[in-house]
Parts: C-alpha cells; sequence; structure tokens
C-alpha cells in the first residue's frame, strides 16, 4: 500500500483511495474463485445436457428413496436436538451447579469430532463386534448398517447448534419477566410456553435452521455405518457420492443440484431470521 | 463465638444447587452419553487396549504418519489463510459500501450449509479435469487445500465481523488525524482488538479441517503418501477391517482437536476481558 502524504485535513482517509479498492478486490475474487464460481458451476453442469437427463435421475427409485431417507432421518434428529438444546441452554444460563463450565464445553465436543471418527465410535458401539454387538444380534436388532445408527449419527454431528445459538439470546433475555409471571402465580411450564419460549424464538429458529442443515448434508459418519445400500440405505449425500463412483455424472450433479438449492434456500431464510446483524 | 462475616457468595452459591437442577443435569448427561460419551469412550477403550506402544506403531507406520502430517501441515495453513483473507473479507463487509453487499455477506454461510460431499463436486466440477480454467488440480495437494479452504471459509469472518462493528472507529480517527496511516493505525489499533476474534476463527478452521471428510474425498483421489489426510487413512482403515488401527488414529485425532477446543475456550475468555462462562 502506498504512503499518504496528506495533510491532516483528511482525517477520513481510511475509507477511500486504492487500498478500499484493493481490499474489495481482493475479497471479492476469493468469494468468486472459492465459492460462487464452483457452486455455479454445479448449476451449469447438471443442464449441460438439457433438461431430459435431470428429469430422469429426479425420478429414479434410487434417488428419490435417498431423499426420502434424508428427510425422515432429520425429522427424527432436528427435534430431539431441539428439545434437547432448549433445555440444556436454560439449564447452562439459568441454573448455578458446579461443572457448569465443563458441560459447556462438554456440549460443544460434536463440533470437534470428525464426522468419520463419529461413524467408527457407532460402530465400536453397536457394531458386530462391538460392545452391544453380541446383545443386539442375539435379540435379532440391528443398528448399524440400518436406520438407527445413520439417526444416531445424524444427532450426533448436529447436537450442538441450539444450544449455542439459545444460550447468548437467554443469557440476554435475563429473568425479570419469568419473575413477574411467578410473581402474579403462574406455573413454570406456563412462564415457559408464554413468556420465555417467545422471547427466544429467534434463537431457537436460527438454530434448528443450522441443525436442519447440518441433518440433510451429514456425509462421512452416515456413509461409514450406513453400509451405503443403495435403495436401502442411502441418503442424498451418499447418493451422491455412488452416484459419481459409477460415473453417472448427470446423477450426482442432479442430486447435488437438490441439495445446494436447499443449502441456498437455508442461506438466504437465515439471513432474513438475522436482520440486525446484516452488517448493512 | 461471635458470628463471623458472611460467607463470601460464591461458596453460598456453590452450596445449594436445587433438586430439580439435579434432575436436568441427570436428563443432560444422559443424553449427551448415549449420543456422544460413550461412543466417543468406546473409540478410547478400543486404543486403550492396544496400548501406548501399538498406537505409536500405527500412528508412526509410514502409510499413517504421512497422512497426519498432511492433516496437520495443510490445516495450520488453511488456518493461516483463513486469518488474513477472513479479516480482510470482514472488513470489506463491515466498512466498506458496494452493490450486492447483503447478498455476498449471506453467502458466506454456503459452505456451512452445503453438504460437504457437493463442495467436493463443485471444486471438481470448476477445478477437476475438463474445468472452466484449464487447470486440473484434481488428485494433488492443492486440491485438498481448495476443498479445505471452501469448508472453512466462514469462520474466521463469522468470528471477525461482530467485534468489527462494535469498535469504536474515533481511536482510528484520532490515529490517522495524528499523522499514522493507513497500516499503521490498523497495525496498532485496530489489530490488537481483533486478534481475539481472528485466532479464536482460525482455530475453530484448524479443528474443523483437522476432521474434515466428505469435501475432500471426491477430489483429492485419497492416494496414500501423496493426497490421503488423516480421516480419510481412518476411513481406509475401517474399510479394510482394522478397526483398532482407526481407534488409535482417531484417539490422535480427537485429542488434537480437544486440546485446540480448550485453547478455544481460553482465547474466548481473554476476548471477553477474563468473566462469564457458558
Amino acid at each position: 500500500m502506498r504512503k499518504r502524504s496528506k495533510g491532516p485535513a483528511a482525517p477520513i482517509s481510511r475509507g477511500s483511495g486504492a487500498g478500499k479498492y484493493g481490499l474489495r478486490t481482493i475479497a471479492l475474487a476469493y468469494l468468486a474463485l472459492i465459492l460462487v464460481l464452483p457452486v455455479g458451476m454445479v448449476f451449469y453442469r447438471t443442464f449441460e445436457n438439457g433438461l431430459r437427463p435431470v428429469l430422469q435421475a429426479l425420478t429414479d427409485p434410487m434417488a428419490l428413496h435417498a431423499l426420502y431417507l434424508t428427510v425422515v432421518i432429520a425429522a427424527i434428529a432436528v427435534p430431539l436436538n431441539t428439545v434437547f438444546g432448549v433445555f440444556c441452554a436454560l439449564l447452562l444460563v439459568r441454573r448455578a451447579f458446579p461443572g457448569k463450565r465443563f458441560l459447556s464445553v462438554l456440549v460443544d465436543v460434536p463440533f470437534a469430532v470428525s464426522p468419520v471418527v463419529v461413524g467408527l465410535s457407532l460402530v465400536l458401539v453397536y457394531g458386530r463386534t462391538g460392545w452391544l454387538g453380541g446383545w443386539l444380534a442375539e435379540n435379532g436388532m440391528r443398528v448399524i448398517f440400518a436406520w438407527p445408527s445413520m439417526v444416531l449419527a445424524t444427532i450426533f454431528v448436529s447436537l450442538p447448534f441450539v444450544v449455542r445459538e439459545v444460550v447468548p439470546v437467554l443469557q440476554e433475555f435475563g429473568v425479570e419477566q419469568d419473575q413477574a409471571a411467578h410473581t402474579l402465580g403462574a406455573t413454570t411450564w406456563q412462564t415457559f410456553w408464554r413468556i420465555t419460549l417467545p422471547a427466544i424464538r429467534g434463537g431457537v429458529t436460527y438454530g434448528v435452521v443450522l441443525t436442519t442443515a447440518r441433518a440433510l448434508g451429514e456425509f462421512g459418519a452416515v456413509s461409514i455405518v450406513s453400509g451405503k445400500i443403495a435403495g436401502q440405505t442411502s441418503t442424498l449425500t451418499v447418493h451422491v457420492e455412488e452416484r459419481f463412483q459409477q460415473f453417472d455424472l448427470v446423477g450426482a450433479y442432479t442430486s447435488s443440484l437438490v441439495l445446494a438449492v436447499i443449502a441456498l434456500v437455508i442461506v438466504l431464510g437465515m439471513t432474513l431470521l438475522r436482520p440486525k446483524e446484516a452488517g448493512s | 463465638m461471635v458470628p463471623a462475616r458472611p460467607a463470601p457468595p460464591k461458596v453460598l452459591r456453590r452450596t445449594r444447587v436445587r433438586r430439580s437442577t439435579l434432575l436436568g443435569i441427570g436428563l443432560v448427561t444422559l443424553y449427551l452419553s448415549v449420543i456422544v460419551l460413550i461412543p466417543l469412550a468406546a473409540v478410547a477403550w478400543h486404543a486403550a487396549e492396544l496400548g501406548p506402544a501399538a498406537i505409536w506403531r500405527v500412528v508412526s507406520s509410514p502409510d499413517t504418519r504421512a497422512a497426519l502430517q498432511l492433516s496437520l501441515f495443510s490445516s495450520l495453513a488453511v488456518a493461516a489463510i483463513n486469518a488474513v483473507v477472513g479479516t480482510i473479507i470482514a472488513w470489506v463487509l463491515v466498512r466498506d459500501t458496494f452493490p450486492g453487499k447483503t447478498m455476498v455477506n449471506a453467502l458466506i454461510d454456503l459452505p456451512f450449509a452445503l453438504p460437504t460431499i457437493v463442495a467436493g463436486l463443485t471444486l471438481l466440477a470448476l477445478y477437476g479435469p475438463k474445468g472452466a480454467f484449464g487447470v486440473n488440480l484434481a488428485y494433488t495437494r492443492a486440491a485438498v487445500m481448495l476443498a479445505l479452504l471452501f469448508v472453512t471459509l466462514p469462520f474466521v469472518v463469522r468470528s471477525v465481523q461482530p467485534v468489527l462493528m462494535e469498535l469504536e472507529q474515533d481511536v482510528e480517527e484520532a490515529a490517522s488525524a495524528l499523522g499514522a496511516h493507513g497500516l499503521t493505525v490498523f497495525r496498532r489499533v485496530v489489530l490488537p482488538s481483533l486478534l481475539p476474534a481472528i485466532v479464536s476463527g482460525a482455530g475453530l478452521s484448524f479443528a474443523r479441517a483437522m476432521g474434515e471428510f466428505g469435501s475432500v474425498v471426491l477430489i483429492s483421489g485419497n492416494i496414500p503418501f501423496k493426497t490421503q489426510i488423516a480421516p480419510v487413512r481412518i476411513f481406509a482403515l475401517i474399510e479394510s477391517g482394522d478397526s483398532a488401527g482407526a481407534a488409535a488414529l482417531a484417539v490422535v485425532l480427537l485429542l488434537i482437536s480437544f486440546a485446540v477446543l480448550l485453547g478455544l475456550a481460553f482465547v474466548q475468555r481473554w476476548g471477553r476481558g477474563g468473566d462469564e462462562e457458558a
């Protein structure tokens, strides 16, 4: 950057000149090369050979089953993590107990664990030679290579989002209104539904959106525990990889496109949910 | 005895844990145990059964060591690049104005929302064979870096942005009125207040990059000694039925990410001036 030798009459120097445009160019060029162009390329590649093969890939029974399974798994994992997240956030913010900071770090652990390790850990508990493997086999229950392990993996990886989003909102909200409701004779349950929940609604929604995005998009953990049985234990992300390995690029790109569109909708929804931080 | 001064409030608080709180802790711990802790304990158990000597043998076997080294170096590089570029992007999003800024701001979150396998495929579509720029990075270390940079893009931006927004601009204006030029103002006035946020974002990028799997798997080709990163190596060990070896390498990865997570908890307290929790 070149030195600016203007007099003291130019205090707003950082807002103008080559530096500003230089930084803007660097930022936008980086985003274009890493993010925008690659994602745009998938849209282009999907429709490269026209609409027919795309429609064919969309209505492929395997793809439809994968989509169905993805939605079912998310429909189980997201509500469970939402209830847990709100409950845990209330505990962390409003109650005093020893080991609170430890619990707070513990909740973040799934963020620090590789999806592959998540998959491995479930195999080591529920797999054939795992801790519960023998007992499960005796009772004719199948967890690994079946949907229960895929649900468990999805809950694992998407667990911290609701807690993390609700905790700061709850801290900001305080307890005064709850105490007022209590004084006026409301039960704990009434206070929660009528006062607390409406106040933290924004944080909960945001957390749910993030949880859903993660649940729909999980690949590593699910691909290890699922056994990748096409038409049975294949989610949409696993289906993308399977199609790619089978050299069915249109199939891979089409399923990717479905997931990318969902992701874009989620990102735009997040922007709408977070108006005050938009920074513009 | 004469009644002494009232006990300090900290001790008082510690003695009173409400019964409903205990029930709540129990439920939360149960859920965390079933979902997270017991499975992770199984990994630690399988590795511990091997013993430290055998873990060391697994980790120091040539191909596993190569994978671990590649993961460490590329994750460090990714964290460093993110620290610089992420701060620039955050700066541009907060201080600059240009048409379409809201849109750009929204797109920053896309790597969090986009499934990793799709991220890998998108990068392969642009930088792989038949790519648009005529460069083919598929199955190279550059491709590994690219995938890791894609998935870790939001961390530094999103941790620096709010701090930058709250930063008072009069200090900077005072500094430049006193004759300091742009770079000096940034280095002496802005950077110190941003540093905790930058370090925390870079740390999260590092942890994420160490564990990343989905986005790398398609574009890297998973060639041992060349493009195979540690999580992919674990995957290969599982596939070949060596779950003890997989557990050994997994424990190493877990220890690294827990160390980063704990370090970040301290960085966050440093950034907030060292009070409050949760």
